[in-house]
């Protein structure tokens, strides 16, 4: 098999002219600007459930319930979850890209990336706008304290 | 810029014919670019397991506490301070990557140590409020 090896620092060109969507290039500004917003909204989710209080240890369904009951929350787990995702969707098709060797193995493997990011924000989007924090039936000392006044 | 990178410190330091101290290869260049890879990995498949565990809420609050109590043992909480260190490594050093692409790319030396230095200090900030409250629960 043989192939060209471009001088270095060769402008790229494309072989055949396509007009359209650089989805490359918009891929590399997404990356950048998702990774902004995601500096602040992780760090903000990492600071409000593991440093505030008795950080993991007071993680439990109650907790959970008090965070996605609040628009706020919600708003803010939503966007973290689709701009994560989709972030690192594109990085793992970068890496993919980079050291899969094979036509047929970087196929598979980029459609199973795009399986599980299409699956986990779905199932994401749905837990959220579907939680129920008081669910029929449930102990009380395991749902939040506003339960009891339902 | 890619032509002015023949200037930078490293390459007019290089007498051997060996390509070496360009921007991406060899020293803080590259090996900022291998850990942003490895820790960009982990945190995507810590990702899909904490959408997943997450999603137990749906399922009962037994089934969620019962994972999120795996969660709080002394290893998963040694886990979460690797995890931690992995996020403010690839977020830190992302900045520093915009900034390499938007701002200039002479200071990717200087700003990886910056990345460092913030790395220390937010861990210092994390870890022993972090090992306190998973050890003394």
């Amino acid at each position: 098999m043989t192939s060209t090896i471009q001088a270095p620092r060769s402008p790229h060109t494309r072989s055949t002219k396509k007009s359209g969507v650089n989805w490359e290039k918009w891929g590399w500004i997404y990356m950048r600007v998702s990774g902004v917003v995601l500096v602040v909204l992780i760090f903000g989710h990492l600071f409000v459930n593991l440093m505030i209080g008795e950080g993991v240890s007071a993680l439990n369904f109650a907790f959970v319930a008090g965070k996605l009951t609040n628009p706020f929350w919600m708003t803010w787990d939503i966007i973290m979850l689709w701009l994560a995702l989709i972030h690192g969707g594109n990085g793992m098709r970068t890496l993919v890209n980079d050291y899969a060797t094979s036509r047929m193995s970087r196929g598979i493997l980029k459609i199973a990336i795009l399986v599980s990011v299409v699956a986990l924000i779905v199932l994401g989007t749905l837990v959220v706008f579907t939680f129920d924090p008081c669910p029929a039936g449930a102990p009380a000392d395991l749902v939040a304290s506003f339960c009891k006044s339902l | 810029m890619p032509q002015e990178a023949g200037t930078l410190d490293s390459q007019q330091k290089t007498t051997s014919r060996r390509p070496a101290g360009t921007l991406y290869r060899g020293n803080t260049g590259m090996w900022s670019w291998v850990l942003h890879r490895i820790t960009g990995v982990a945190i995507f498949f810590f990702l899909l397991v904490h959408i997943l565990d997450t999603a137990l809420v749906r399922v009962s609050p037994e089934a969620y506490n019962a994972v999120i109590g795996q969660y709080q043992t002394p290893i998963m909480g040694l886990g979460e301070v690797a995890l931690v260190g992995a996020i403010v490594f690839h977020a830190f050093n992302g900045v520093r990557i915009i900034l390499i692409d938007f701002w200039n790319a002479k200071y990717q030396r200087v700003l990886f140590y910056v990345v460092i230095g913030l790395w220390v200090v937010t861990m210092l900030g994390f870890v022993p409020r972090h090992l306190i409250n998973v050890f003394s629960h």
